[in-house]
């Protein structure tokens, strides 16, 4: 009996030690010695005597990075990837609600390290390690199930920080049960394995990154970590992606509707290219159409599902070209997904009946973390389960059934939004920009229409867009900061004396 | 003042272009970014730019973009 999502790398790395496990601009590492590398790593995390313990992780995108999450994982604890882009007022948030024991990371960011007030001997510097073993792969096995094997696989897996409403992250405890059934689930409907090359688009403190991590290492498909700037330059990445016969990716759909706006695909190109699946935020079915049409022999999945899920929890095989007023379904529920639409009244909505998507199973994760009250106000009892208890996850996803129970989304019941496929809530920037000396009050709106995230302040006088911006982006990652700045004297109020975001509305149409 | 700041202004408001040499490793860009600014290009100037055109070296810096553009208006015949 597998305890831990570690299991599917124990079983790869015996069968394909050789085979190239993960691809990096510093090179590609085999199964082989990603396992040894990792396996060093977590004896010295084993010598701090610690067990089921937040490891974060500060280390940017690569190789390196999925090693430290292996090696965490071998020593019985989890780990906890972080943004190294994000401004040190947000990253000191999460340590301070986290209060990891130990950080891994890279003698480069040293400097930035201290400037977080980490201390340096909680901190293993990857450049500092011996990686050398004399020890069998087998062997090296035997040593960390002894680690974990205290672990099961309720205990949490990882932890990934989303964007929290009330201004603070909140950190979502993924257990290895979630990501063992979540991955089975995805070899089998995927249909993945060690021939294919999987091109990494999302960031590692994104939920997605786990389907192409878990791919790698419980099929021995390749992991290619795609370069960062190539996404801004929709040829370039066309060209790696054909270069490195990358055969499946999993992106959000605003990189797939760059390439679209950009024409840039034809019959010929990314021949090797074999699924192309997308999730994150909606796929406008324009651009799919374009994909579709010039490349019409490869399967296009759409997946839809919230962090809390894992993953994913509902999947979509695109079954023909939908006309660009059609909604593209989010599909049916995944294996071990148990997927329910609940009205106002918590009844079970009927087909064609808008009703929020609740969902429960093993996949479901443990809660926020050090979060108690937040994650009983979402994670709850279901209501139509009176006889025992069955937690299920409140998406705030309002979404409806068609006629062929195909399951829609129809939008947020709040103010969360996608944007660039990361998942923000608007509350989120209101509470920074409200932290800002000249502004006295504020409201932050998303136009769907732009895609642009608009801020509406109250202040004194005009403050210049290069003050405000350079106010958040000390508290904000780049893609939270908004792109339109409106200043008016006084913001509209409604009867009950809130701010009219209706009425803000309004002007941005 | 290069007519292509205020271009550059809407996609980024108070982002200050025309000192960087490089707008992708000084952040002043993003995916979306580029993308937006292309249309946006088009829209304001006329032309209709080529995706296998938009390329790091073209979109590099100020100077890079206005060679870029003078070249699209050259061969239009604008």
């Amino acid at each position: 009996m597998n305890n831990t999502s570690i299991h599917f790398l124990y079983n790869t790395v015996l069968k394909s030690p050789d085979k190239a496990c993960a691809i990096d601009d510093q090179g590609t590492i085999t199964f082989a010695n990603f396992f040894t590398k990792a396996y060093c790593i977590a004896k010295l995390l084993g010598q701090q005597g610690i067990l089921n313990q937040p490891i974060l992780v500060y280390l940017p995108k690569g190789n390196a990075a999925i090693i430290s999450f292996a090696a965490s994982l071998l020593s019985g604890n989890f780990y906890v990837p972080i943004d190294i882009k994000s401004p040190q007022k947000r990253i000191r948030t999460i340590l301070s609600n986290l209060q990891p024991r130990i950080v891994i990371s890279s003698i480069t960011l040293k400097e930035r390290l201290q400037e977080l007030g980490i201390p340096l001997q909680d901190i293993i510097f990857l450049e500092n390690i011996d990686y050398t073993s004399t020890l069998f792969i087998e062997a090296m096995i035997e040593e960390c199930k002894s680690m974990t094997d205290q672990i099961i696989d309720c205990d949490p897996c990882y932890i990934m920080f989303t964007s929290g409403s009330t201004g603070t992250p909140k950190g979502v405890v993924v257990p290895h049960r979630g990501v063992m059934d979540y991955i089975e689930w995805a070899i089998a409907c995927l249909q993945v394995d060690n021939s294919d090359i999987i091109g990494n688009q999302a960031p590692l403190f994104f939920d997605n990154s786990t389907l192409d991590i878990y791919l790698s290492w419980a099929t021995g498909a390749t992991i290619n970590f795609i370069p960062e700037s190539l996404f801004l330059f929709p040829i370039k990445l066309i060209e790696y992606l054909e270069n490195n016969q990358i055969t499946f990716i999993f992106f959000v759909p605003s990189v797939l509707v760059s390439v679209s706006k950009m024409q840039l695909l034809s019959p010929e190109r990314l021949p090797s290219l074999r699924k192309i699946v997308f999730a994150g935020e909606v796929m406008p079915t324009k651009h799919l159409a374009y994909w579709q049409t010039q490349l019409p022999n490869k399967s296009y999945i759409n997946l839809y599902g919230p962090t809390e899920i894992t993953v994913d929890c509902t999947y979509f095989f695109v079954d023909r070209i939908y006309n660009t007023e059609e909604t593209l379904p989010i599909g049916y529920p995944c294996q071990n997904s148990g997927v329910i639409i609940l009205t106002n009244d918590n009844r079970l909505a009927k087909n064609g009946e808008q009703g929020e998507l609740c969902v429960r199973g093993s996949s479901l994760a443990l809660g926020y973390w050090n979060a108690p009250e937040k994650t009983e106000e979402v994670f709850c009892q279901n209501p139509l389960q009176k006889n025992y208890a069955d937690r299920i996850y409140r998406t705030g996803d309002l979404v409806m059934k068609n006629e062929k129970g195909q399951i829609l989304f129809i939008g947020r019941i709040d103010s969360q939004i996608k944007h660039m496929g990361y998942r923000i809530e608007l509350g989120e920037i209101e509470t920074a920009a409200d932290a800002l000396h000249c502004i006295d009050k504020c409201c932050i709106l998303y136009n769907q229409q732009s895609k642009e995230i608009v801020l509406f302040y109250e202040s004194m006088e005009e403050q210049t867009v290069a003050t405000l911006k350079k106010g958040l982006s000390e508290q904000l990652p780049n893609y939270m900061i908004p792109r339109k700045y409106i200043y008016l004297q006084k913001l509209p109020i409604n009867a009950n004396g809130k701010i009219d975001r209706k009425s803000l509305a309004e002007k941005l149409q | 003042m290069s007519e292509l700041l205020p271009i550059l202004d809407s996609i980024s408001p108070g982002t200050d272009f025309s000192q960087s040499q490089n707008f992708i490793d000084d952040g002043l860009l993003d995916s979306f970014d580029v993308v937006t600014l292309v249309a946006a290009l088009e829209k304001k100037l006329n032309i209709s730019i080529d995706g296998a055109d938009v390329t790091p070296e073209n979109f590099k810096n100020l100077e890079t973009l206005e060679a870029f553009v003078r070249r699209y208006r050259e061969n239009n015949g604008l």
